[in-house]
């Protein structure tokens, strides 16, 4: 099969479909977009299945070359775009033709930039998925974890002529806060903090720090008391906020271990996991409450 | 089974976690199974993934199509009233081969020393438990195996290792576990299981579930090279 060959991987771009899942019990992770508001746009953007596989670009320096007629999308990050030294701009469907080079460079808001193709990147599937999750060797294009590298083929099929479409305004991704807000569902050991040490965690400003990637956000600030209840490993949901003995929270993401034994104050909003995604080490975060009822409405009024 | 179990917790905006008991058990992890492959059955397309663990179950489930409170009332009414009542007969007993030496066990030593106990009374021990497939994580296909006989239970390396050979068997604690590729680790490593316990290309693709029961048998060089483990290089492990 024909597609886009991989003149430049760029810093790190991995195949993600919508996630890995129904194996949790043997230790594999879900992986998948962790921006899956703008993955799911630029699905939407070709009428794509919703398990569509896309390009998760990490800052971007990706370089690709066309070998067939067919239309793409960038969403996410702000990127700059170039089609054969032509701007082309994110959130829009752009046609290539044989020969087209096709330019992501680096990102100038943002720092996780997603690319979809008509009918969707053709990647094989193990565990039911193709997302790339590079801890556990599995995923990608060689079903071994391994990320887009420089020769690569990424197949896809020959895309129909359809009109140019673009994502609305409103629903484009905005980039200009200083202090992300970060909504929190409180859940497993939630009761066993003390209040002092909830209203510290809700009241304090956190910074991502360096070593933070697809598997965890790790945060610097004021330190939080975790329960001094011994606990057992336990299954560990996407967004979980647990609280290790020197009391820094790390929020578990799309590659998280399926088990753990540290104490989780609750999960982060899905909603705002993909905001997560655009923020990059050194950004500030603060958390908000928001009960389940809300959080579970919201859920179904964003789905429609 | 106490009245306050099983008890179910609020995990995130589409999972719920629940407790089975206070403390991890076989019985408990039947328990857990048998709830597992209920839900499984009878929630099918609103379930997404679950997560079996030591005393829990975490239920991720699509929350666009059922709320928090339908999915609680789904859970009872599928583990039904009474705990005690359930069939434990969900796990299998598997036996794995284990080549225990000095060549395979870099530990071994320091563990008997530290036991007060010589090398063959810590392989024996090792034996003679039958272990509770508790929970897998870490990396597909590690099953975490309880509980190992106090005796014979050390704490984890001070300094993990870089590399552990694929097939490694060790003890931490009161756990015991086999490492299904070769990974960094702090387990004490005992021996050397030829038996692949994860396999991409196999139906299923571990060799056990959460809830199965499993025992070691002990084999020499000879056998573990029969049964394929020139895989591993035994030169690479400290003598």
């Amino acid at each position: 099969m024909s597609g886009f060959k991989v003149l430049s991987p760029g810093i790190l771009s991995l195949i993600q479909d919508k996630g890995r899942f129904g194996f949790h019990d043997i230790g594999i992770t879900s992986g998948g977009p962790f921006d899956s508001h703008a993955f799911n746009w630029a699905n939407r953007l070709f009428d794509n299945k919703e398990s569509a596989a896309c390009l998760e670009i990490l800052v971007g320096g990706l370089l690709l070359k066309s070998q067939t007629t067919t239309q793409l999308a960038v969403t996410g990050a702000d990127v700059p775009i170039k089609i054969n030294d032509q701007k082309a701009v994110t959130w829009q469907t752009h046609s290539v033709k044989p020969g087209d080079k096709i330019a992501i460079g680096y990102a100038t808001a943002g720092c996780r930039a997603y690319l979809s193709v008509a009918g969707g990147i053709q990647a094989p599937l193990i565990f039911g998925s193709a997302s790339t999750v590079i801890r556990e060797q599995l995923g990608g294009l060689y079903k071994n974890g391994q990320p887009l590298q420089t020769g690569d083929i990424l197949p896809c099929m020959p895309g129909k002529k359809t009109t140019l479409r673009s994502v609305p305004e409103q629903f484009r991704t905005q980039f200009d806060t200083d202090v992300t807000e970060v909504r929190l569902v409180p859940g497993y050991q939630y009761d066993q903090f003390s209040q002092a040490q909830l209203d510290q965690f809700f009241n304090s400003e956190y910074k991502i720090a360096n070593n933070s990637d697809r598997m965890g956000y790790r945060l610097e600030g004021p330190a939080i008391k975790p329960p001094s209840r011994a606990m057992l490993s336990e299954g560990i949901c996407l967004g979980a906020v647990q609280l290790p003995a020197d009391g820094q929270p790390i929020i578990l993401l799309c590659d998280r271990q399926t088990i753990g034994g540290y104490p989780k104050i609750g999960s982060v909003l899905s909603l705002d996991i993909a905001k997560l995604a655009q923020l990059m080490p050194g950004k500030r975060l603060q958390f908000t409450l928001i009960a389940i009822d809300q959080a579970q409405n919201l859920l179904r009024h964003c789905k429609q | 089974m106490s009245q306050q179990f099983p008890k179910v917790s609020i995990a995130s905006e589409n999972s719920v976690i629940v407790y089975f008991s206070d403390r991890p058990c076989s019985q408990t992890s039947s328990i857990i199974a048998h709830t597992a492959g209920q839900l499984k059955k009878t929630l099918s397309n609103c379930l997404i993934d679950l997560v079996p663990s030591y005393h829990s179950l975490l239920v991720i489930y699509n929350a666009i199509d059922v709320n928090y409170v339908e999915i609680e009332q789904a859970i009872f009414s599928s583990i039904g009233g009474d705990l005690s009542m359930v069939e434990l007969a969900t796990g299998r007993r598997i036996e794995l081969p284990l080549y225990y030496s000095l060549e395979s066990g870099p530990d071994l030593k320091r563990l008997a020393a530290r036991a007060k106990l010589s090398i063959a009374e810590v392989i024996s021990i090792h034996q003679q438990t039958e272990y509770t497939v508790f929970a897998m994580g870490f990396s597909p296909g590690f099953a975490y195996l309880g509980e190992v006989d106090p005796r014979i239970s050390a704490p984890r390396l001070d300094t993990p290792r870089q590399q552990v050979a694929k097939g490694s068997v060790g003890i931490a604690d009161r756990q015991t576990a086999i490492y299904p590729a070769q990974s960094p680790g702090g387990w004490n490593i005992i021996g050397l299981c030829p038996a692949p316990m994860f396999d991409l290309n196999k139906q299923p693709s571990t060799l056990v579930k959460p809830g199965d029961t499993v025992c070691f048998k002990a084999i020499d060089r000879m056998q573990f090279i029969q049964l394929g483990g020139l895989e591993v290089d035994l030169t690479g492990t400290d003598q």
